[in-house]
């Protein structure tokens, strides 16, 4: 009996979406472990008393990406992308370090404050143009983004002049860098964010709304809600979590890199909403899934770097183990395997005892 | 039809859906040269039936044997290996190639340079003359024929492969009076060669014109299966819904005896020169508290078009609103709720239920739209409105943490009607409520917005079924052409041929009251026009 729910707990486990993620994960660490046993080790700086290995390493490198991924998931549900998040970090970056090189006494936490305030509001209003260009203009959301991903890096060079922009700043280095009862800041900084904005979508009937306009626009509208303000709040809140991104992004080494920071990782985010299963057709969104994607490609950015495979093979290296996911999280390839392994003589009889897992649509 | 054996037996099928028992026991039989006609009500199980004879979905128990030969069907090729093929509802036809290609897709005649063109526009039309429709210039794009026409070419596809089944689901949906004549006649020169023939449909006419046998499947089990002539259509309605029709016929129909001075007493909702270009013309309406005011007229007439105004679906050009005295400027359906104005769409699918959602999650969506995204609805209070709706309005199955398309149409409908309700509507605006849903949920709604106009709910009942809104309504707004063109107070003489004759008369067109007077005839037809 007991045997029998837990089998039937683990065919549940495999359903969730982002069950594969989770598996991938766990396959790229035992692949570091493979070519070195002690990869998973943590030891404790005897000085400071911080956790530091590999998997500390991991889990700093994901707080951007889980940033922008949680954005992500909330335009993608409601039907749109948004493609300016990596050149929105730019802009963030660009404002908090000119703001900074500018200001005079920059290791008051005061100063700091402030430039991670200005980098926010300078996200956000971005946000709100993209919010506007989809929600009150009209225009499809892949084009409005599109024009902020190639006018952000521009934004970004106006602001720095066209340099690479360095300053120095504690406390602002601490968000990135430092360490929380032996845990690094940003990991922490990115839960509570996670958890903040997953609190308010689904306590709130945010995440309904979204979910409800993502599916059937119009069916939504003739209800009696109305878009134009959920969406420009969904781009705004894409908006300001790119701006945490680029700023915990650009704390590590207090440069921001025109041309480099946030270079692509919309394309990251995107893989990390869809492989946490929501779909790019809009509807149904899921963080917990977001987190687990995010996790991934943290993780396999750093597998790629660990396994030395050489910087040209890289991205073919990523889309290997991105194809093989998501053949696995395909409802038709997992159908083709169990329909293998089971004789077909003895076909009806087990199914007739096992748990449907078509739905009539 | 004599006791030979038959071309298709179903022994015993069961099928099940997480949460929904689909099909329980069911038996089936088809003979060799018959027209079989499967009944039920929306949701009783005809769709899931004919889905796993044509494979689609795969049994949970029983057998199917064809030709005496047990069979398991994994999908529509198994089916088509077994001599089974079916023309859907809509047409699968692709409009921009010639009707011989159309015919012919997959089965080209091929030669030693590929397709031999001349050959396989030759089957055609020897497959088109099978049928009794040598006529056809099999070279002619298919975009050329009527809808009628087509569904013939898409039978004729069907039968390329030799078929000794077909399977017609709900073909006659979408022809008119002539096109299902058209039908009929092809329908029983394959029966006369020997085809099995397995025919779904909503109009009780067609059933007893075409079909020798029938089998009524009620909730996803076997009523019976019956010879049609030796079955009236008092007991086929009856077996089909479980209940004596005479109990649904009373329901909701005192309604049009009651009657007011509309002089004296001040109208809710006024309507002052309402109009938008290319859609309805300036109009004039009042709306008394606890009316039910029908809206009738042909497809197209308006009605939909005026409606929409009302809600602030659609933006009017002209004209003002009126609510208890105050003007009214309704810019989207968001501003029509907060003013208790409330629109169930005529196009179920697209403009009323978000599919992926819950029956809860859809139940609540118009309160808390109302409300706004910051104050949601308390669990407490969500369990409430779910409770209430779904036992008042008898919604099956009773689970509310169903996906919603996962519900038969007249459930869905009832869900919506639920979500309407639970704003507190003082206007409630139903278009083509009961249009594709079965007896029993149709008596039910009915039976509900007489109801609603007890309890002070003004209601407009929008309808091409003209016998249900003479029924229904106290007052009845004749439109046609964009236009309103009468207004008839409801009484106990008053007809649904009075309304006809109202428009028919209107522009005297001979032409208008001829399809004025289909639209009376075809009462339970299913109009699908999206």
């Amino acid at each position: 009996m007991s045997t029998q729910s837990n089998t039937a707990r683990v065919r549940e486990l495999i359903r969730t979406p982002f069950f594969w993620g989770i598996v991938a994960i766990l396959a790229l660490l035992a692949l570091n472990v493979i070519k070195d046993p002690s990869y998973l080790a943590l030891t404790i700086n005897e000085t400071n008393g911080n956790v530091v290995g590999n998997l500390v390493d991991i889990l700093r490198a994901s707080a951007p990406i889980l940033m922008i991924a949680v954005g992500m998931s909330l335009v993608i549900a409601t039907g749109g992308i948004d493609l300016s998040v990596g050149s929105v970090m730019a802009v963030s970056g660009a404002v908090s370090m000119e703001f900074l090189k500018g200001a005079s006494n920059t290791n008051s936490v005061g100063v700091a404050m402030a430039a991670v305030g200005l980098a926010l509001i300078v996200s956000a209003l971005l946000g709100a143009v993209n919010g506007v260009l989809v929600a009150y203009i009209g225009l499809q959301p892949f084009i409005s983004t599109l024009i902020m991903m190639l006018a952000g890096r521009g934004i970004a060079k106006v602001i720095t002049s066209g340099q690479n922009t360095s300053a120095s700043s504690d406390p602002f280095r601490w968000i990135a860098n430092g360490y929380l009862i032996g845990l690094p800041v940003v990991f922490f900084l990115a839960i509570a964010l996670v958890v903040v904005v997953g609190l308010i979508v689904r306590r709130s009937a945010l995440g309904l709304m979204i979910e409800a306009i993502g599916i059937n626009p119009k069916a939504s509208r003739m209800a009696g809600i109305k878009p134009t303000g959920l969406l420009l709040t969904v781009y705004i809140a894409s908006g300001v979590l790119a701006g945490v991104a680029g700023v915990m992004s650009v704390g590590t080494v207090m440069t921001v890199d025109i041309s480099r920071t946030g270079y692509q990782l919309e394309l990251d985010a995107i893989l990390a909403v869809v492989i946490g299963g929501t779909s790019l057709a809009g509807g149904k969104f899921s963080f917990s899934g977001a987190v687990v994607g995010a996790l991934l490609i943290a993780t396999l950015d750093k597998t790629v770097l660990f396994l030395g495979v050489s910087s040209s093979a890289t991205p073919a290296f990523k889309a290997i183990v991105i194809v093989v996911l998501c053949l696995l999280q395909s409802q038709r390839v997992r159908s083709w395997f169990i329909q293998r392994r089971r004789p077909p003589t003895t076909l009806s009889e087990s199914k007739a005892q096992q748990p449907r897992e078509e739905v009539p649509v | 039809m004599s006791e030979t054996l038959p071309l298709v037996e179903m022994r015993d099928i069961s099928i099940a859906f997480p949460g929904v028992k689909a099909l329980d026991g069911v038996d089936f039989r088809l003979f060799q040269g018959e027209v079989h006609a499967l009944m039920g009500e929306n949701g009783a199980g005809k769709s899931t039936l004919i889905k796993a004879l044509t494979g689609v979905y795969k049994i949970d128990s029983g057998a199917i044997i064809v030709s005496g030969q047990e069979r398991q069907l994994h999908g529509t090729a198994d089916a088509q290996n077994a001599g089974i093929s079916t023309v859907y509802q809509e047409v699968n036809l692709v409009t921009n190639l010639t009707i011989g290609e159309n015919v012919m897709l997959g089965h080209e005649v091929r030669g030693l340079f590929g397709i031999n063109w001349k050959a396989t526009h030759q089957s055609a039309t020897e497959a088109l003359k099978r049928l009794g429709l040598d006529t056809l210039d099999t070279h002619k794009p298919l975009s050329t024929l009527s809808i009628g026409m087509q569904q013939l070419v898409a039978i004729s596809r069907a039968m390329v492969i030799k078929a000794k089944v077909l399977i017609l689901d709900e073909p006659t949906s979408s022809l008119d009076a002539n096109e299902v004549e058209g039908l009929f006649r092809v329908v029983r020169t394959l029966r006369d060669q020997g085809v099995a023939i397995l025919f779904v449909s909503h109009f009780l006419d067609q059933i007893y014109a075409i079909s020798d046998r029938l089998t009524i499947l009620r909730n996803g089990k076997y009523e019976g299966e019956y010879l049609t002539k030796s079955l009236d259509r008092h007991d086929l309605i009856s077996k089909m819904i479980g209940k004596d029709l005479d109990t649904l016929t009373s329901l909701g129909g005192n309604r049009r005896h009651t009657r007011r001075d509309a002089a004296t007493e001040k109208p809710l909702v006024s309507l002052t020169g309402l109009g938008k270009r290319g859609a309805i013309e300036a109009t004039d309406l009042d709306i008394h508290r606890g009316e039910v005011v029908g809206f009738a007229g042909l497809l197209g007439a308006g009605r939909t078009e005026l409606a929409r105004l009302l809600y602030g679906a659609d933006r009017a050009d002209r004209g003002t609103i009126t609510l208890h005295d105050k003007k009214l400027d309704v810019k989207s359906p968001a501003d029509a709720l907060d003013a208790h104005i409330a629109f169930s769409t005529e196009n179920r699918r697209d403009e009323g239920i978000i599919a992926e959602l819950t029956v809860r999650e859809n139940l609540i969506l118009a309160v808390q739209a109302k409300r706004g995204w910051a104050r949601p609805v308390s669990r407490k209070e969500r369990d409430e409105i779910v409770d209430r709706y779904m036992t008042e309005l008898n919604v099956r199955p009773s689970d509310p943490g169903l996906l919603i398309k996962n519900l038969s149409g007249g459930n869905q409908q009832k869900v919506l009607l639920g979500r309407w309700l639970a704003t507190n509507p003082e206007l409630l605006i139903l278009d083509e409520p009961t249009r594709g849903i079965d007896v029993g949920a149709k008596a039910e709604i009915q039976e509900t917005v007489a109801q609603l106009a007890e309890d002070g709910v003004s209601v407009i009942f929008i309808s091409s079924e003209l016998e249900e809104v003479v029924r229904l309504s106290e007052r009845i707004i004749v439109l046609k052409d964009h236009k309103k063109i009468g207004e008839i107070v409801n009484g106990p003489d008053v007809t649904a041929q009075q309304v006809v004759d109202l428009i028919a008369a209107h522009g005297v067109d001979s032409e208008a009251a001829a399809s004025a007077q289909h639209v009376v005839e075809n009462e339970t037809r299913m109009k699908d026009h999206s």
